[in-house]
């Protein structure tokens, strides 16, 4: 498994050079958010807003209202949750081009709570106009660039930085309404999306060892949902488990079951997430696995869900192969 | 009276006719902001803003439905404030609870059908109470308070990198003050120097809940704007002259005329009513009466 470092900075450098329209602006967390050298590659077209997000959003729209598309770079908490009228009434409502790249989804920081982006998609899904793509490795980090030309509109984006997987190829880049089929079987669907395919890929190589064969799909674009390979995936079982980096209210799971429920599938969704709770600051690992967001989480469920017992110890858990992250890397400062 | 001034004091006296008019018909309405600000919405569009022109009086459309990627019929309500020009200006409208008093400028202008007040708050019209950016004259949607003058600043700024040499005009009211979006919004224009940004305020003294200084504090704004960066000026906003100077001279920084005005202009009877002069509605017909009678004084009757 190979790990890139930051591939977010040189790409969107090299993708912004012919795109003149487009811009960067900050609130004071440009290298946090890994654009430090892309405002020193083009200073004329970097903004700093000052740490004042509602103003940031505003400005954004009215650049966007003059044939520019701002790439607003902060923590995902201080673009939805801090100025969420701004994002909706000047941003959402006329459906302006505006990025908005959210860093720091769900638990992926020792930051606490106060920078923990848990209830994002649930609120942005609930918001007319928006487009939310959710980024889960490299190569993800790298084209979601391209997927956001499609869309006229605003777009945000769960986003990852430093040390990342590459999960899929990168002649497999991520495109607009296309999920993922990452292993095919009939012994249940999974779908997940984000940090969590990582755990969730882990876990599917256990189960086959078992010989359990899961119909494994991952989902990028949460907004607007559902493309054919993920609906004939929810189509094909009776049950169904969703994993996200997020509260399981408003999320993955949620449109997962809103399907389910609006085309009369009669599955079960078993939704893996936060559980309606804030989280606290600490290292991803220690989280994941604190709020039952890992492999070893995942593989537990499974046993519930098929009254099965697949003698799995964290020991054998720990040595599959695509363990990236754990041991490897320290848990990210600010 | 200079000629200019004839003219724009004739579209001030027109602008509190046609919201008086329109509130007696109506049997309630938003009366104080056009005693207020008539002066400020002549000035602006009788003097001051420097736009395109348009096509007779436009007729407002019927709504079409919200901006989307399903509705590419959407019509701006800035079509009213003529096309788009690097020299021109741009009028970004804050307060949207003033829409009738810019709906009745943009009449005495020529710019809107002098029968669209008929469609004011009138179910499937565009000619909303509290206008969003399909209602005629506004660009922006900012019945939320606080949000036009942060685009009306990303408006500026991309104006400037554009290489375009017009302003961006912003009308605001008082109480927006309050809120705390203005303020980082006076900081970042400043800090960008966007000093074809311009903002006039219509300091009414006046909010919903009753005086603005029984609600918050704003002042001293014009002390408080200045140590933000800005070019402000406070001057009488009923006395054309002064708000002429005001809006015109140039400047190395973003400017901010504070316009104080008084909400019961040429209607002292509603000065009874202080300190709730938000919206005027009538208690019983005699009320109704007497106000009846201050119009008809108005008019000349």
């Amino acid at each position: 498994m190979e790990l890139v470092t930051r591939p977010h900075v040189e790409n969107f450098i090299k993708w912004s050079k012919d795109r003149p329209q487009v811009l960067v602006m900050t609130a004071d967390l440009t290298n946090s958010c890994e654009v430090g050298r892309w405002r020193d590659t083009y200073p004329d077209r970097f903004i700093t807003a000052g740490m004042a997000e509602q103003n940031m959003l505003g400005v954004a729209a009215g650049l966007a209202r003059e044939g520019f598309i701002p790439w607003l770079h902060t923590f995902a908490v201080f673009l939805y949750r801090r100025p969420y009228d701004q994002l909706a009434m000047s941003i959402a409502y006329p459906n302006l081009p505006v990025r908005l790249v959210g860093f720091l989804p769900g638990i992926v920081t020792p930051g606490g709570v106060t920078h923990q982006a848990i209830e994002d998609v649930a609120i942005l899904r609930a918001t007319p106009n928006m487009t939310i793509l959710e980024t889960g490795d490299a190569t993800e980090v790298e084209s979601v660039l391209d997927v956001t030309e499609e869309v006229e509109g605003p777009v945000y984006i769960r986003m990852l930085r430093g040390v990342l997987p590459r999960l899929f190829p990168t002649d497999q880049p991520m495109r607009l309404g296309q999920s993922r089929q990452l292993s095919v079987g009939e012994d249940l669907t999974l779908v997940t999306s984000g940090l969590m395919t990582e755990q969730a890929m882990k876990a599917c190589q256990i189960l086959k060892s078992r010989g359990l064969d899961v119909n494994h799909v991952h989902v990028s674009t949460l907004k607007p949902f559902g493309d054919d390979l993920l609906m004939e995936a929810l189509g094909r079982s009776k049950r169904i488990i969703t994993m996200e980096n997020h509260t399981i209210i408003g999320g993955l799971g949620s449109a997962v079951a809103e399907y389910v429920a609006d085309e009369g599938l009669g599955a079960k969704v078993i939704r893996l997430g936060l559980r309606d709770t804030y989280a606290h600051g600490a290292s991803t690992k220690y989280l994941m696995r604190e709020y039952a967001l890992d492999s070893a989480a995942l593989l537990k469920a499974v046993e519930r869900e098929l009254n099965v017992d697949l003698h799995i110890d964290r020991e054998e858990l720990d040595a599959v192969s695509l363990e990236t992250r754990d041991n490897k890397v320290n848990a990210e400062s600010l | 009276m200079a000629e200019w001034q004839v003219g724009v004091e004739r579209i001030a006296a027109s602008i509190r006719l046609r919201v008086f008019d329109h509130v007696l018909r109506n049997g309630e309405g938003y009366l104080s902001q056009a005693l207020s600000s008539a002066e400020i919405f002549a000035m602006l569009y009788g003097r001051v803003l420097q736009l395109g022109p348009v096509e007779g009086p436009l007729t407002p459309d019927i709504f079409r439905g919200v901006p989307g990627r399903l509705n590419p019929d959407y019509a701006t309500g800035a079509r009213f404030n003529g096309p788009r020009h690097p020299e021109k200006d741009r009028f970004i409208f804050s307060p949207a609870h003033y829409a009738l008093v810019l709906y009745a400028a943009l009449i005495e202008v020529g710019r809107l059908d002098k029968d669209a007040l008929a469609a004011f708050n009138q179910d499937g019209s565009t000619v909303e109470m509290i206008g969003a950016e399909h209602s005629p004259g506004i660009e922006t949607t900012t019945g939320s308070l606080a949000q036009a003058i942060s685009q009306a600043a990303g408006i500026a700024l991309g104006r400037r990198m554009h290489g375009e040499t017009g302003n961006t005009w912003v009308m605001m009211s008082d109480g927006e003050f309050e809120e705390g979006q203005t303020w980082e919004a006076l900081a970042f224009a400043a800090f960008h120097k966007l000093n074809h940004l311009r903002v006039i305020v219509d300091a009414n003294g006046q909010q919903c809940d009753g005086t603005v200084s029984s609600v918050g504090l704003i002042d001293p704004l014009a002390d408080r704007a200045t140590a933000f960066g800005w070019d402000a000026r406070e001057v009488d906003g009923h006395d054309l002259t002064a708000l002429d100077q005001a809006m015109g001279a140039p400047s190395e920084r973003p400017v901010l005329v504070i316009a104080r005005t008084n909400p019961t202009n040429h209607v002292p009877l509603y000065a009874e009513r202080a300190p709730l002069l938000h919206t005027l509605r009538f208690s019983s017909p005699e009320d109704k009466a007497r106000f009846e009678q201050a119009y008809q004084e108005m008019a000349g009757f």
